[in-house]
């Protein structure tokens, strides 16, 4: 027993540099597929990057045209816009970008979303178009997690409520206009599910009162804010 | 001398082609991951509300498990056992972050409705199981078997779930298919009569698990019968066995 004591410090050095050669070439083995994973996915990005923007315009583009003709207007939606950070307005911190529809240089809508962030599940994306003269062209509803069956009315594909909102435009003189029937208002809420529709009762009109405030700074090219 | 040849070649394939079944048995029925090994539960029961969504999850789950199932097979017999689960780790993260991108780029809509659970397929602990149990010991044709039949049983599950769900809770069955196969899908929808009440739980998560619940019963069943069914004309001791309570009753 004691004559194999002092010898296993040695026996302990030799695995010891077999371990460390052992430690290095796996690290460099795992740095090797990292690199290689991390170059196949700036491929990938870099191949993907242009068909997600086409795709993402032709998503914005399809709603758009849900909400303001085509036909009433005849500027690049996508090339005329200014970003705005409002988030008392808009229910958002990020920049949220304004596309300005004009015929012939002339103004004629501003597009932009707005958040509804008090719905019943998470918040509820918003596409409003406003005229000119402060009047809404329409409104959508991009994404939500609303309840199926109940809250999810708000999409076209179940009813037409939302469509209701075109035309419509600011009550200065009638204080509970924008509100659902259920608060005295002028708006429908559903049997079963009013808090969805108050939420986006709440963000039209404040997208409203934002268009009210800024009028048409809105459509200078100079960004505001 | 081509004659003996052809045979070992014959032999050979019929071998392969005996162990492809035995992959493909396993992976669909006998180990499905969903229903038997119960993993990946969290994008399953999640995104099942209509066939569209499961197909689409199940196709992009197939496509991850095919290419971690073929990189980690290539790489096998490179990589020492203690860096072996970090690798597969980097090769399964980039695959599904590649299938993230690209399906953003090329089914925008559908990818917005999945959502989250196109990348959360990375922690689907199948594609890991499969890339550490089966592709790190065995060569690249039978990982790829074995890949894209335990990513079949998979996708049927999530098929049969979300068709079921579908057709419980919202009295249709392939709508929208159009997300995934183009405009010329939106004729496949099917809708129940009108006077049909759909059941909204069946959407809601409580039917998720009502669902998948039913499935793993429904296969039990099967299960079940067919050993009753094998079991009858032969092997002596366990009929015995079965035999006893009933002569003391």
């Amino acid at each position: 027993m004691d004559q194999n004591t002092p010898s296993t410090p040695s026996k302990m050095t030799r695995p010891g540099g077999n371990l460390r050669r052992k430690m290095i070439q796996s690290a460099f083995y795992l740095s090797l597929f990292t690199l290689a994973g991390i170059s196949f996915l700036l491929v990938t990005q870099h191949i993907t990057a242009e068909p997600i923007k086409q795709a993402e315009k032709q998503v914005l583009l399809k709603t758009i045209d849900q909400i303001l003709p085509t036909t009433q207007y005849n500027n690049d939606l996508f090339t005329d816009t200014i970003t705005v950070t409002s988030p008392d307005y808009l229910g958002t911190t990020d920049p949220v970008t304004i596309y300005r529809a004009r015929f012939n240089k002339k103004p004629v809508a501003v597009i932009f979303k707005v958040i509804a962030t008090n719905g019943y599940s998470g918040n509820i994306e918003i596409i409003t178009g406003i005229y000119q003269d402060g009047t809404l062209s329409g409104v959508r509803v991009l994404k939500h997690r609303e309840t199926p069956g109940l809250g999810d009315k708000i999409e076209t594909r179940k009813t037409d409520w939302v469509l209701g909102f075109s035309g419509e435009r600011l009550q200065p003189d009638q204080k509970r206009y924008w509100r659902v029937k259920k608060d005295g208002g002028h708006f429908d809420q559903f049997t079963g599910a009013t808090i969805t529709p108050r939420a986006i009762v709440k963000a039209v009109k404040t997208a409203l009162d934002f268009y009210q405030q800024n009028g048409d700074r809105l459509y200078d090219s100079t960004q505001s804010n | 001398m081509t004659q003996l040849n052809q045979t070992n070649l014959r032999f050979s394939l019929s071998a392969k082609l005996s162990q492809y079944r035995q992959i493909a048995r396993n992976g669909v029925w006998e180990n499905n991951q969903a229903l038997v090994a119960l993993l990946g539960l969290c994008p399953l029961l999640a995104v099942t509300n209509n066939t569209v969504n499961g197909l689409g999850l199940g196709l992009a789950t197939m496509t991850v498990l095919l290419t971690s199932n073929l990189l980690v097979s290539l790489v096998r017999n490179h990589v020492a056992s203690e860096i072996r689960i970090p690798v597969f780790v980097a090769i399964i993260a980039s695959a599904v972050t590649a299938i993230d991108l690209w399906m953003e780029a090329y089914l925008y809509t559908l990818h917005g409705i999945l959502g989250i659970f196109i990348p959360l397929i990375v922690t689907n602990c199948a594609i890991l199981g499969r890339a550490e149990a089966f592709a790190s010991k065995n060569p690249v044709d039978q990982s790829l078997v074995d890949a894209f039949f335990v990513g079949l049983g998979f996708l049927l599950v999530l098929v049969i779930l979300g068709s079921f769900r579908e057709l419980m809770g919202s009295g249709t069955l392939f709508a929208q298919m159009d997300l995934l196969f183009g405009e010329a899908a939106k004729s496949l929808k099917l809708s129940m009569p009108d006077d049909f009440h759909p059941i909204l739980m069946a959407i809601l998560p409580p039917g998720a698990f009502i669902g998948l619940g039913l499935l793993v019963a429904l296969k039990n069943m099967f299960e079940q019968r067919k050993s009753e069914l094998n079991r009858q004309p032969l092997d002596i001791t366990e009929v015995s066995a079965d035999i006893k309570p009933i002569s003391a009753s």
